[in-house]
């Protein structure tokens, strides 16, 4: 048997980066996801823009709200498509026989969705910016930070949702149903701190809502990945 | 694996009493059976025997409700280094169809961190005669082609125990001819099989021993040089018509 275990650390990252690959690699061919994710982000943007009215609410107090509503079900709809690829010819079965911990399969799909996120975001925060004329400047490093620290969150709940909705009739409906309420925490810290930094107040106002995302980031990262095996073993 | 190994030594899989339960159901109740190196079982039985949740509890993907089940020793649920030891095939091809052959084959040698694994997906695709296709997307395949392609990433880690569900279904002759030159050959060069089919032929002269389910149980079990072929074609007939 010409195979070769060694740390339980090592190979459980390093299982979650093949699989991660794999799903990129399927994403890559057929771009389907990210397609739709990334029309539904600009058509998001420019119907909230037509509907907005600069006289009754400022653009810094509209934008952080649009970023993170666009965010929230752009992602969503890569979420889905996470163990929708799995289902078809019971790819899962293969991957669940095979000798990788069930923790590798939730990170490697987690971080296959994290990247997803961020493309979508690559594109659709300099959409905002564009469309309703944002000062980024100095505060685009934090903006960042915010982004990546929200997706983190997003996608460790989502993708455990995903696991779980996907062999059921009605994944598409359930897999939103089941992870707003989750999302909430999320998308409040993520425009709050927003807002905060847009409006150009000091960084420690909005320092408690990225001290939040981190602890929920940490949480359900945690969390999740460890209640992944339970939906997956009968 | 042109080096015939004689059937023997300690046993790959040893089952005891295993049964496995959904809800008040019993899919599998109370099944014992050993196989050692070079021995094959082929299972027979009409459909909703429970022989496929016997190949899924032994290829890691259900928990035995009770019993005691162990792969080279270690029980099941037995995790990663229990599941190491096994190849499946199932009537499910497994793939990615966005991916191509070498592709799908490749990403199970990574997974079961395969030492000189491009060497060994080479082998395997030509083994199943998918070397000229090797680079085409799954989903552009015949069924058949899938399916080749999925014994050569069950095969890929070169497993002790092959679990093998329907594996002819979808194979053309030569298809179905390849893969049981393929199962002959791991079974003479040492690896335990388990082969559900509903080909009484191709099963026995496959397999060393085999073992007739109806309700989740083991009606008969026999070493298949003392069976006769057609009294074993009645007792079949008479499972599959639930009589």
């Amino acid at each position: 048997m010409p195979i070769g275990r060694r740390c339980r650390v090592t190979d459980t990252l390093r299982d979650a980066w093949v699989i991660a690959r794999k799903d990129l690699s399927i994403e890559f061919r057929t771009r389907s996801a990210f397609f739709s994710a990334v029309v539904f982000a600009l058509l998001g943007l420019v119907i909230f823009y037509f509907a907005w009215d600069p006289t009754a609410v400022s653009v810094t107090d509209l934008a952080p709200g649009v970023l993170w509503v666009i965010f929230t079900f752009s992602g969503l709809l890569g979420l889905h498509r996470s163990f929708g690829v799995e289902i078809a010819d019971h790819a899962i079965d293969g991957l669940l026989a095979s000798p990788v911990s069930r923790e590798s399969i939730f990170l490697g799909k987690a971080i296959a969705n994290l990247i997803f996120v961020i493309a979508v975001q690559l594109i659709a925060i300099p959409a905002l910016v564009l469309f309703y004329n944002l000062p980024l400047g100095d505060v685009l490093a934090p903006l960042i930070a915010i982004a990546l620290l929200a997706a983190i969150g997003l996608v460790a709940v989502g993708t455990l949702f995903s696991a779980m909705a996907v062999n059921t009739r009605l994944a598409e409906l359930l897999l939103p149903m089941l992870s707003l309420p989750f999302f909430v925490p999320i998308v409040i810290a993520a425009s709050q701190s927003t807002a905060k930094l847009l409006s150009g107040r000091p960084a420690a106002e909005g320092g408690a809502w990225i001290k939040l995302l981190l602890a929920f980031d940490i949480v359900f990262v945690a969390l999740c990945t460890l209640a992944y095996p339970f939906t997956v073993d009968d | 694996m042109s080096s015939k190994i004689s059937p023997g030594g300690a046993p790959i899989v040893e089952v005891s009493e295993l049964t496995r339960e959904f809800g008040r159901r019993r899919a599998v109740a109370g099944v014992t059976f050993a196989l050692a190196p070079g021995e094959c079982l082929a299972l027979f039985g009409p459909n909703g025997a429970g022989k496929t949740t016997l190949l899924r509890v032994l290829a890691g993907l259900l928990r035995p409700t009770s019993g005691d089940a162990r792969i080279s020793g270690i029980k099941l649920p037995g995790g990663p280094a229990a599941r190491a030891r096994v190849g499946l095939i199932s009537h499910h091809n497994m793939l990615y169809e966005a991916l191509s052959p070498r592709e799908n084959v490749a990403f199970a040698a990574r997974l079961y961190q395969v030492r000189d694994g491009g060497r060994r997906v080479e082998e395997s695709l030509q083994r199943m005669s998918m070397l000229e296709r090797a680079d085409a997307p799954v989903r552009l395949l015949s069924r058949g082609m899938q399916q080749r392609v999925s014994i050569a990433r069950a095969m890929v880690h070169s497993p002790q125990l092959v679990l093998a569900d329907e594996p002819y279904s979808g194979l053309d002759e030569s298809g179905a001819r390849a893969l049981t030159t393929l199962l002959r050959d791991l079974r003479d060069a040492g690896t335990a099989v388990i082969v559900v089919t509903h080909n009484l032929a191709e099963g026995l002269s496959l397999a060393t021993h085999a073992a007739l389910m109806q309700r989740g149980q083991f009606i008969r079990y026999d070493a298949t040089d003392r069976i006769d072929a057609a009294t074993y074609a009645n007792a079949y007939r008479q499972a599959v018509s639930g009589d």
